[in-house]
């Protein structure tokens, strides 16, 4: 109880910052300001827009599903509520410590799906109808790049158990780590001993993961879902107040969410960074509890920054780029990637 | 060869956001756009948070006229060349020298009503140049805005009703007494004949 109301005051006040970044990153991209008014700097600009939807009056449609429009904005928030629940934060330290945890917010993430396909069906709108196809035929084929990707890492690891994958690349490792699978860094750890270094493909199958993530998130660009310019704002244009603001929310603690896997897959989830060097112990002096949570928290924030980054530069692709992208670029490069690992795993491991 | 180049463009789009984001910390400056280094701002970004912030404007630009009606001689000049009738001044001749502008013009009218509708005035400074003792200027006041629409009529007259009705007595008085005068003057020359 007190770790679901821990997660979810983490959630609300990641979005709050979120948000924030977000607006301050794209107005200075465009050579702007950004909200300046509300607070020094105008940090108090969530708060102030919180509180705004949280007064504003709660409006269904009169030709809505009424059960299915008022339910959808909870589902879809629940849905990625509940994969924080697997991951780990530092050794030892985990909301919920399950020996399936990467399947289980595999399965979890995916009823995201359902929620908005609700929201489009139930909100009887041609916006949000299309928005609402668009999204599930975009995360249904998004799921198998990524899907690959992660079997690749999972093949490497040989577990299911985010914990264990997180501990095997750093110097807490049970086994024996190998640099590219030729130099033994068990007691150098640092950036060595991540997975993308442990088996260099891994870098392929972490650039495939974030860019299905990304459209996971429907983050721009393939944002077609929202897609502002022609949808109104998709499967989320007739919803006001809480019910709007749950659907933001979920979508921002779903960019952190995806940014930790990442962090946890791919990039050493909470070991440190630096390497012992000699007499020099740095990593066995930023490896602790409180370091762990400092550094997947940077590892994971850094990611959600080139998140913000790539939404503010590149224009949204077109429903049929999206599925070229997915389905005859990013599936073949995540089947070698996951064949190269079981390669590796038998002959250089 | 299409995925290079496609790389290379997203790459390429990426530093360009990038340097921008970067380069936010330099602020746009607050200099007139009679500096040289007006349009040489390209780096940082280009808010400037008005009305905290304010480009500096000349001290007599084209903006919100002002009357300085001490100095006004009531010609109505510019009342006439007004192109869309914004200004409405109500004479009345004065019964002897009223006293001297700034300038040192006689004045013998008074304005009994000097108002200027800004929801009408066009801005086109007419009224300034034909004015004989410069008394209507433009000035640097641009972003004056009421409640109701009758306060966009400025006053400028400063006679209250009462002295203006005063006036006006006066005025008839005198007219009355030179008619007097002459329609004597008419009888005595018609007794003579």
């Amino acid at each position: 109880m007190l770790i679901a109301a821990g997660l979810f005051a983490f959630s609300g006040l990641f979005a709050l910052f979120g948000v924030y970044a977000e607006r301050k990153v794209s107005a200075f991209i465009q050579d702007r300001l950004g909200p300046m008014e509300t607070g020094k700097y105008g940090v108090l600009q969530t708060i102030a827009d919180v509180i705004k939807l949280l007064i504003k009056e709660l409006i269904i449609p009169g030709a809505a599903d009424k059960w299915l429009f008022m339910m959808s904005p909870a589902i879809i928030f629940i849905a990625v509520y509940m994969g924080f629940a697997a991951i780990p934060w530092s050794s030892g330290l985990a909301p919920s410590n399950i020996n399936l945890g990467l399947y289980y917010i595999f399965a979890i993430i995916s009823i995201e799906t359902l929620g908005i396909l609700m929201a489009g069906w139930g909100s009887n709108n041609k916006y949000s109808i299309l928005g609402a196809m668009r999204s599930a035929a975009q995360i249904v084929s998004y799921e198998i790049p990524a899907g690959f990707a992660i079997i690749s890492v999972v093949m490497i690891a040989q577990t299911l158990d985010m914990q264990t994958i997180s501990a095997q690349q750093g110097i807490l490792s049970a086994e024996h780590t190998k640099f590219l699978g030729i130099w033994d860094v068990t007691n150098v750890g640092g950036i060595l001993s991540w997975n993308i270094f442990r088996a260099p493909h891994l870098i392929i199958a972490f650039v495939i993961y974030f860019i299905a993530s990304l459209a996971e998130s429907n983050r721009a660009p393939f944002d077609i879902p929202e897609a502002e310019s022609e949808l109104v704002a998709g499967f989320h244009t007739e919803f006001t107040g809480m019910r709007f603001a749950f659907v933001f929310l979920a979508e921002y603690s779903m960019m952190f969410l995806v940014s930790m896997i990442a962090a946890v897959l791919f990039l050493g989830a909470w070991n440190t960074p630096l390497p012992n060097l000699g007499v020099v112990r740095l990593a066995d002096w930023t490896t602790g509890v409180a370091w762990g949570i400092v550094w997947l928290a940077v590892k994971a924030l850094a990611l959600v920054g080139i998140q913000m980054w790539i939404r503010w530069t590149l224009p949204r692709l077109r429903v049929d780029q999206l599925m070229n992208l997915c389905w005859k670029i990013l599936t073949p490069l995540a089947f070698a990637c996951m064949l190269i690992s079981g390669v590796w795993r038998l002959w250089v491991m | 060869m299409e995925s290079k180049n496609s790389i290379g463009s997203i790459w390429k789009g990426l530093t360009v956001t990038l340097k921008h984001l970067f380069s936010s910390h330099a602020k746009r400056k607050v200099i007139s756009v009679s500096s040289d280094n007006y349009f040489k701002q390209l780096e940082g970004t280009g808010t400037i948070q008005y009305p905290k912030q304010q480009l500096p404007v000349p001290e007599v630009g084209r903006y919100q006229l002002d009357v300085e009606i001490d100095d006004c001689i009531v010609c109505d000049l510019c009342a006439k060349i007004c192109p869309v009738d914004c200004i409405d001044i109500e004479q009345i001749k004065a019964t002897e020298l009223i006293g001297h502008t700034s300038d040192g013009s006689p004045k013998r009218i008074y304005a009994a009503k000097f108002d200027i509708d800004m929801a009408k005035c066009m801005y086109c400074g007419l009224c300034t140049i034909v004015c004989p003792t410069e008394c209507i200027i433009m000035t640097n006041t641009y972003d004056r805005s009421v409640f109701e629409l009758k306060d966009l009529t400025y006053g400028f007259s400063d006679m209250t009703p009462a002295e203006a009705e005063e006036k006006r007595a006066l005025l008839e008085k005198q007219l009355a007494e030179k008619q007097a005068a002459k329609e004597a003057a008419m009888k005595q020359k018609e007794g003579r004949a």
